[in-house]
């Protein structure tokens, strides 16, 4: 039978392979993806805990709605993320992550 | 309030002068020369000041220690303030004179300025910490006086010597005041240890507890007067600090720093009292000095030498006052309790005027002669230079005794302590020291005013300029008249009571002054050359060369071991070692700085790692 | 929903993210990506979350995969990376990934609330009307309940607009400063005159 225990432990599986995408990839666009992975499974972590977290017979909505909350700003994210990425990209002619050192001490 | 204003005048005088010397150009010795006259000014009205000890600046306030700029007046300072503020007036616009053709005229006279500043500070330092403070001052500006040429090489090592040399005496009087420091529960205020020494824990106990403890306060305070002013062993500085101009020699090499130990001693005078061992030390080491000196003036033929010579013999004729008054209190003569007159005191108040007039003099004399300082090139200049001729010639006199002008009395008075104090064989070696005195000045004055001219220099040499005679005249009239209580007495110069009844001191000061002439005007009277030749007073005994010996053996295998210990030790054990520890560690923790987003990303993730496994696996099983 | 689907939608989406983080060519990561969030939408509408599954498709799998794709196109990358593996990033990575998951089945396998089913919980729709308090006052939302079927979509507007109006009202003024901030740094820098 499929427990809480299943969906959070894919919501965790998830969100590590987003971290590990994050440090080991370089293209700053993938590590982006990386992190739109990290949030979506935190969204699942939410949304399983809202069907487990019966409310009046109901699932729990606050937690949706704060998944909903989540998308809107990760969505804000990505638009103001994908902009800083064009900008770089211009002045850097690269994404290499490993090209944007300027506040190495 | 004159106080602060004598005090600060100079400061702020110095302060514009050295910062801006480049900018200020002939202003500086506007300033320079109109803070000194301002000074004068104000030390006039406050020879009428009341007697007080109040704090003008709290500066250190530590645990116990509560030391600041706190301002002592009493008769020593107000008389002592004079005899600064006035020579330092006169010094001031004989160098006008005399430094005129000078390139770094501002430098010469901010410096001039801070000595007045430092000189100021020290006589009216009401604690030894302030004392000190302005002790190291006058060094300082010293150094910088005496090196002013410093590009003649002969000047620049001669600073050093004078700076290295006082740093040794200076030492001994910061252990001084340590060792009293620690004595009175940090307080070092100078009435509050002369209370603590009349009735407080400090009062010589009629066992002899404390004895040795006073006695090593005592001896370290003095050797910071025997730096200060050039006593043996520390003596060698002094002849060759007169490298530094003329007007330097007499305002600080004469009449006032190098007076600055006496001062002092006088100050500390309840500490010397309390220690009879210490007061015959202190009376012998100026006795010794006093004779020495004597002798090695005998034998120089540079005219600032024998003057350096004779200051050298003068303060230690002081230095001996000092100790003998000491003694002399303890043998029932009270001369210091019952009238606030000391002999010390008094004869640096004479020797101030006509020693730095017979400084000036010389200063007049080189500079007529074009910079020429050896006596035995000169001659006959009685008959070019005869204001000047008169104005030594009173100096001189002064300075041997001739009954009547000032230097009589207090020589007389120094002679009649040395009496008091028991110890005959002080008395007879102030005698001898009188007699090779008029001994060596009448040389003096023989070889470099009368005869011929020995050289071209001196065939042309012309009277110096009026701003360089007027100083000469007023200290000539100084020098008559000063041992009179008609001047003593505004002047507050400590003039101790006139001993009725010493016809020995008087009648062995006038044998002594005949004989050390006479002698000279016979032998010297119409030479070209030195008829005799002393190669050991000529050479100062060898001072130098023996210590270049002592240093050469003691200092330099110490240094090797001190070198060897601090390479060890202090660079490796203190110094590398933690500086390579704290590289590595900052190297190690500048990678995590690297400026790479993975690598943050890195760390947070692993953080993040941390606190869950903390918070979820160790806090709870620590029973959280 | 049967733990066939389950595991078949858990492995698309795991896998895809797995692609997302492996594969060298941008675009197919951003491929797998979508892939990888139809799948994770298919797991919200296992857990009853319809509304949620579908704006996961809407918003992330079309709106944030097209920005994704448009800029790859526009920047034109190619296949830059690989030249030379970062070793110590890549290890450190899954070192990260590993002792995460590895402590999140700890943690998971050590509570009870973990080992909840969907048949422990079972949804009460029938019942609800009479609980909900204000949510019943609107026939809709009632109305759907008592044929049986959850008005999800509803009820998460309810939600938001009776409890948390102020909330999207800020999400609202983000937005807004996101698109004018969006503006600005996609402007081109005019050159110093």
């Amino acid at each position: 039978m499929i427990t809480l225990g299943h969906y959070l432990v894919v919501s965790g599986m998830l969100f590590a392979l987003g971290l590990a995408g994050v440090i080991a990839r370089r293209n700053i666009i993938i590590v982006y993806m990386c992190l739109e992975m990290m949030l979506s499974a935190a969204n699942l972590a939410l949304v399983g805990f809202s069907r487990f977290h019966l409310v009046n017979g109901l699932p729990d909505y606050t937690a949706q709605s704060l998944v909903f909350f989540t998308i809107t700003v990760a969505a804000a994210e990505v638009a103001v993320g994908l902009a800083i990425i064009v900008a770089l990209f211009r002045s850097k002619q690269s994404v290499d992550v490993e090209s944007v050192t300027k506040l190495q001490g | 309030m004159h106080a602060s204003i004598i005090l600060l005048l100079p400061f702020f005088s110095a302060l514009l002068i050295l910062l801006g010397h480049r900018q200020l150009k002939g202003a500086a010795v506007l300033i320079s020369v109109g803070s000194s006259i301002i000074s004068f000014v104000a030390c006039l009205f406050f020879l009428a000041a009341d007697d007080d000890n109040k704090l003008l600046l709290p500066f250190l306030d530590v645990g116990h220690l509560h030391a600041g700029i706190d301002v002592l007046i009493d008769k020593q300072s107000r008389g002592m303030m004079f005899i600064v503020s006035f020579i330092g007036m006169l010094v001031h616009l004989f160098s006008l004179g005399y430094m005129k053709d000078d390139d770094a005229k501002p430098r010469f006279f901010g410096s001039l300025s801070l000595f007045m500043f430092s000189m100021t500070g020290i006589v009216l330092a009401g604690n030894l910490i302030m004392m000190f403070i302005f002790w190291e001052l006058v060094g300082l500006s010293s150094y910088l006086l005496i090196g002013h040429w410093y590009q003649k090489a002969s000047a620049a090592e001669a600073c050093k010597k004078a700076f290295l040399t006082n740093r040794i005496g200076d030492f001994g009087f910061m252990i001084g005041i340590l060792l009293l420091f620690g004595a009175n529960g940090g307080n070092v205020n100078l009435d509050d240890l002369a209370s603590a020494f009349s009735s407080g824990p400090l009062r010589p106990d009629p066992s002899g507890a404390n004895a040795g403890f006073t006695t090593a306060a005592a001896l370290c305070i003095f050797l910071g007067a025997v730096g200060k002013s050039a006593q043996f062993p520390l003596h060698v500085w002094l002849p060759d600090a007169m490298e530094g101009p003329t007007p330097v020699s007499a305002l600080i090499h004469a009449a006032t720093m190098v007076a600055a130990g006496v001062y002092m001693l006088v100050r500390v005078s309840f500490l010397i009292e309390a220690s009879p061992l210490a007061a015959q030390i202190i009376a012998g080491i100026g006795c010794f000095t006093a004779l020495l000196a004597a002798l090695m003036a005998t034998q120089q033929n540079d005219i600032k030498r024998v003057l350096a010579y004779s200051t050298l013999s003068q303060l230690g004729y002081m230095v001996m006052a000092v100790g003998a008054v000491a003694m002399a209190a303890k043998n029932g003569h009270e001369p210091h309790a019952a009238e606030p007159g000391h002999p010390a005191m008094f004869h640096l108040y004479t020797h101030a005027f006509f020693k730095a007039m017979l400084f000036l003099g010389s200063g007049a004399v080189i500079y007529a002669c074009h910079h020429e300082q050896d006596i035995w090139k000169m001659g006959g200049l009685r008959k070019h230079m005869p204001v000047t001729f008169w104005t030594f010639l009173i100096g001189t006199a002064a300075l041997m005794g001739v009954p009547l002008l000032s230097g009589f009395w207090s020589k007389e008075a120094v002679l009649g302590v040395a009496l008091d104090s028991g110890y005959k064989v002080l008395f007879i070696a102030g005698a001898v020291t009188a007699a090779l005195t008029a001994f060596y000045m009448t040389r003096l004055l023989i070889v470099a005013f009368f005869g011929k001219p020995r050289t071209d220099s001196a065939h042309h040499a012309t009277e110096a300029p009026m701003i360089m005679i007027l100083p000469l005249a007023i200290l000539a009239v100084f020098s008559v008249f000063s041992g009179y209580d008609i001047l003593a007495t505004p002047l507050q110069a400590m003039k101790p009571p006139h001993v009725e009844g010493h016809q020995t001191v008087f009648w062995a000061s006038l044998l002594a002054l005949l004989i050390g002439s006479g002698f000279a005007i016979y032998l010297y009277r119409g030479r070209d050359k030195d008829p005799i030749s002393i190669k050991l007073f000529a050479n100062k005994f060898y001072f130098d060369e023996i210590y270049a010996v002592i240093i050469r053996i003691c200092q330099d295998r110490l240094a090797w071991i001190v070198t060897a210990l601090e390479r060890v030790l202090v660079d490796g054990l203190v110094a590398r070692l933690p500086t390579a520890i704290i590289a590595r560690l900052g190297a190690a923790t500048r990678m995590l700085q690297g400026g790479h987003l993975q690598g943050y990303t890195f760390l947070l993730g692993g953080g993040v790692i941390a606190v869950v496994y903390l918070v979820v696996f160790v806090l709870p099983r620590l029973g959280h | 929903m049967p733990p066939l689907l389950f595991y078949l939608f858990a492995l698309i989406t795991l896998g895809f993210g797995f692609l997302v983080v492996t594969g060298r060519n941008p675009v197919t990561c951003a491929l797998a990506l979508a892939a990888s969030f139809v799948g994770l939408a298919a797991l919200f509408l296992s857990l009853d979350a319809y509304f949620i599954g579908v704006i996961q498709i809407l918003v992330y799998a079309g709106a944030v995969m097209v920005l994704f794709l448009f800029i790859i196109m526009l920047l034109d990358i190619k296949t830059e990376e690989g030249k030379k593996m970062n070793l110590p990033a890549i290890l450190s990575g899954v070192l990260l990934a590993v002792l995460l998951t590895l402590q999140i089945i700890a943690v998971v396998g050590s509570t009870e609330l973990a080992k909840k089913t969907s048949q422990d919980t079972p949804l009460a729709l029938v019942d609800a009307p009479g609980k909900i308090g204000k949510a019943a006052l609107l026939p809709t939302i009632t109305n759907d309940l008592k044929a049986g079927t959850l008005p999800d979509a509803k009820l998460i507007g309810f939600t938001l607009f009776d409890q948390y109006g102020f909330h999207l009202q800020v999400i609202g003024l983000l937005l807004l400063v996101g698109t004018i901030g969006v503006v600005v740094l996609s402007k081109r820098e005019r050159s110093a005159p």
